[in-house]
């Protein structure tokens, strides 16, 4: 459990928020062209990194919009947090 | 077997006041080849060398775990065995394993302590009834024992359950898996170390793999903390971290970790001689030999490799139990822990060839890999030996999320796994 500070409402508890996974996965442009191969890498395979992950979280229980956060999944801790089409930090990779 | 345990061999040791009990299994330091390696000395992972020595003849195999055998998610569960599963697949899957649970301390001479003292799920909602009842058919066609229970019926087998019809998820009636149970964890962990050691299967303790050395599509060997170990054969099975693993290999898995956990209160008389769950308030209770109540609680919503969890999460579980059991309100709390599930997208496990030749992966057990322990090893090591799945496991292949055949078991099966 952890806190997180929504770029709209400020600092609110992990609860207030449901998380979306992954973030930065690209829905194909041409769906109708894709392998079944693509389509599994798109709807299913995931990084699932231990360590610095880039991930999408809502704030559901507050002004419902979404945003992304880079955070460390080995001990919790957000290490930055930026607005949706905004490009991710380079200072983690 | 050299050291078997008998009475005689309880009674000799008596009188050298227990000093005098041999290592169950060995420490040895890698050797520079292996024709196969584990990865990961968890309950699955020594099941399955224990049948590949046994089963598959394949005698000179190490199983590498980074830690102490049995010390992740083996020792994290909350022991729950059962093989009520809704599609045919799964049930051939669990069953096998229940059928092999049955027998498992006569084969290991290590008590399990396995105890079918029946598996009830219960149904809060109308919808809950239809699902219920309905796997409790497929269950009876798979030839998997199964009861409905109606409200009387449940209240008369678990008499501690609050059956009114006043409280917010009232009980509408539940499912009976009278062969299911609990197991002691431990003990299978040790009991399969302690028979694999004994044909010969090197278990090395502290030992990390660091990274898959390939050549081309083949595997080649491992680098570990204690040096690289040359080996054509790898059997990936590191539960929660089987994606940091298949990383090392380029490989992606659909799988996502998160933190379960499970808490267990102060020592009581026995109250509940069974396992109760719950799916729609999420809350599953049973009692350990030792008088504990064994609780599980949820997953966290988030990819975490804390092996803690969210107190939100144990709060709503307790909210749960107390309300369908008032006579827990005063009962303590004396341990909560949380361990690192690899969940898949349709809730069932993998046991499957890769693309890369010689790497092999079970994992993806999510919430639930505990019951199915002896069976999965049994599976997964015929499927390495023969670079082949058995009939069993076929349908649970890594292609599936390609193809598109998955095995949904998220809502089919009593889900709390």
């Amino acid at each position: 459990m952890f806190l997180i500070n929504c770029p709209f409402c400020g600092e609110r508890d992990q609860s207030e928020f449901s998380s979306g996974g992954e973030a930065h996965i690209v829905r194909p442009k041409q769906p109708t062209e894709l392998s079944d191969d693509e389509w599994a890498e798109y709807l299913f395979m995931r990084k699932n990194i231990k360590g610095i992950q880039f991930e999408r979280w809502n704030h559901v229980h507050g002004c419902r919009k979404w945003f992304n956060v880079v955070r460390d999944t080995s001990n919790d801790k957000i290490l930055s947090v930026y607005k949706m089409g905004e490009k991710p930090p380079v200072n983690y990779k | 077997m050299k050291n078997k345990y008998s009475v005689f061999s309880l009674i000799k040791n008596a009188l050298s006041q227990h000093e005098n009990w041999k290592q169950a299994w060995g420490n040895p330091e890698p050797k520079k080849e292996y024709e196969a390696i584990i990865v990961g000395g968890g309950g699955h992972g020594l099941a399955t060398a224990y049948y590949l020595a046994k089963k598959h003849n394949l005698k000179n195999i190490a199983v590498l775990e980074k830690g102490w055998i049995g010390g992740g998610n083996t020792g994290r569960n909350t022991t729950i065995i059962r093989s009520n599963y809704l599609w045919d697949a799964s049930a051939g899957l669990y069953d096998h394993a229940l059928k092999l649970w049955e027998n498992l301390s006569q084969e290991l001479n290590y008590n399990v302590m396995f105890s079918q003292r029946g598996v009830m799920n219960l149904a809060h909602n109308l919808q809950d009834v239809r699902d219920l009842k309905r796997r409790t058919h497929a269950n009876r066609l798979n030839g998997i024992d199964a009861v409905w229970l109606n409200t009387e019926e449940v209240k008369k087998f678990c008499p501690i359950i609050n059956t009114s019809p006043d409280i917010r998820y009232p009980v509408l009636g539940g499912t009976l898996q009278r062969r299911a149970g609990t197991a002691r964890h431990d003990a299978v962990a040790w009991g399969y170390a302690r028979g694999a050691s004994e044909m010969g299967v090197d278990i090395i303790q502290n030992c990390e793999v660091k990274g898959i050395k390939r050549n081309g599509d083949r595997v080649e060997g491992l680098e570990t903390t204690k040096g690289f170990i040359k080996t054509n054969k790898i059997g990936v099975v590191a539960a929660g971290h089987s994606s940091v693993i298949a990383n090392m290999a380029g490989l992606k898995l659909p799988l996502e970790s998160k933190p379960l956990q499970a808490l267990v209160s102060e020592p009581v008389k026995p109250i509940i001689d069974t396992v109760v769950m719950s799916n729609a308030v999420h809350a599953y209770v049973s009692q350990s030999d030792k008088g504990e109540l064994v609780i599980g609680a949820g997953t966290d919503s988030y990819v975490s490799y804390t092996q803690r969890g969210s107190h939100n999460i144990v709060e709503e579980t307790l909210k749960a139990i107390l309300e369908l059991y008032p006579i827990f309100s005063r009962m303590k709390m004396l341990r909560q822990w949380g361990g690192i599930v690899d969940i898949c997208p349709d809730a069932s496990p993998i046991i499957s060839k890769t693309n890369i030749k010689g790497l092999y992966f079970n994992c993806g057990w999510g919430t639930g890999g505990f019951k199915a322990t002896p069976g999965s090893g049994d599976l997964f090591a015929h499927t390495i030996a023969n670079d082949e799945p058995h009939k069993l496991n076929a349908a649970f292949n890594l292609n599936r999320f390609v193809s598109g055949d998955l095995v949904d078991e998220h809502g089919a099966a009593a889900v709390a796994h």
